[in-house]
């Protein structure tokens, strides 16, 4: 269990971030439990990606390991996730400041309970 | 109070199989076979020109994955200036 | 939000807010030499209008900037990148016509480790610049946007609580 520790902490991240999301009572403490689900998916696509002993897969800063590096197609793929959870994040916060405009409170049980 | 409990007996199942699946994944470290990694690892410098691997699979031999992005970006700032108008914004 | 933070916050600011800009150039136009690229140096480049927005108060803010300027360069980066695309149509769409060629932005690099030169890599090159602008322009709109949404809150909608945020 300790040589796959990288995936194990995705793990309980993704188990933080759900229970953050659906117990909270804050709307912006949601958001941010949200924000924390996508991080722990980006860290689980470049943990994907590695190779004992193996160098930055750029030749300028390779140095004298660069017969050997690491997988470059994970990094490629998650510079695009992390711009997609950022467009995510910012229309999360846009709703909230929204519902807050309408509503006047950022508890979800209130909102709930409000109609119209 | 009936409606957590479920919620949390779900959240644990889900925990717990994340928790297998990370166990189950291939040993941190050695991947395996990666063909067409090892085809970018070796062919981009002299095939591109590009000194940086990742930039050259981001930016040429995927770059139809960037124009989704790029459009993906111009969705969500145009979708921000959509809610921000109206009769009391400026 | 509206009102300038302290004066010791406001003075490192003003030293401070055009070197964040030339590093984020930096790591944008090196895109195809060093890690970086035009998604990482666009948002490194979008901490200047958050550094200023938060040390000199939005009101004062939102008179030095146009939203125009920020919109303008969004699309002139969309469409320059679309275009860099159609470049080399006769292959295909996103074909690298310049790279190894002569010319603009093509020059042949040497094999192996070396330090890398400015003027390789053809159309990646143009392509980190073009996406580097579009995301600046669109950072910083996101960024005013729901900047002048938090001034033009309009008091009833507060109920009596000034506070934002503290509803319990």
């Amino acid at each position: 269990m300790i040589g796959n520790l990288p995936y194990f902490a995705v793990a309980a991240l993704v188990i933080f971030g759900l229970f953050g999301a659906i117990f909270g009572r804050n709307m912006v403490k949601i958001a941010v439990a949200v924000s924390l689900v996508e991080a722990a998916t980006n860290l689980f696509i470049i943990a994907l990606g590695y190779r004992n002993g193996g160098s930055i897969p750029v030749f300028t800063q390779a140095g004298e390991h660069a017969g050997y590096m690491v997988l470059p197609t994970p990094q490629a793929l998650t510079l695009t996730a992390i711009v997609i959870g950022m467009a995510t994040t910012a229309l999360l916060l846009s709703l909230i400041m929204m519902l807050y405009r309408h509503y006047g409170t950022l508890d979800v049980r209130e909102i709930r309970r409000l109609r119209g | 109070m009936r409606f957590q409990a479920l919620f949390v007996i779900a959240i644990l199942v889900v925990g717990g199989l994340f928790w297998g699946a990370a166990d189950a994944v291939h040993p941190f470290g050695n991947p395996g076979d990666a063909p067409m990694d090892e085809y970018f690892l070796r062919n981009a410098q002299r095939e591109r020109g590009a000194n940086n691997v990742v930039t050259s699979i981001v930016f040429d031999y995927r770059g139809f994955d960037t124009l989704g992005e790029a459009a993906v970006l111009f969705t969500a700032v145009s979708s921000v200036a959509a809610l921000f108008r109206g009769k009391g914004w400026q | 939000m509206q009102h300038p933070l302290s004066c010791i916050v406001r003075t490192i600011c003003n030293a401070f807010a055009w070197f964040v800009v030339v590093f984020g150039v930096y790591i944008i136009v090196h895109g195809h030499l060093t890690p970086g690229g035009g998604f990482q140096g666009g948002a490194v480049v979008a901490t200047f209008m958050a550094l200023l927005l938060v040390s000199h108060g939005a009101t004062k803010c939102l008179g030095w900037v146009r939203t125009r300027f920020f919109y303008l360069m969004e699309h002139v980066g969309l469409l320059t990148f679309i275009a860099a695309g159609f470049l080399g149509i006769g292959v295909t769409f996103f074909y690298n016509v310049l790279a190894l060629r002569g010319g603009l932005f093509g020059s042949a690099v040497a094999l192996g480790p070396n330090s890398g030169a400015l003027n390789t890599a053809g159309t990646i090159a143009l392509m980190n610049c073009a996406v580097g602008i579009e995301v600046v322009g669109g950072l910083s709109m996101i960024l005013l946007y729901m900047v002048q949404g938090v001034l033009h809150v309009d008091k009833p909608t507060l109920r009596g609580k000034e506070e934002a945020g503290h509803d319990r």
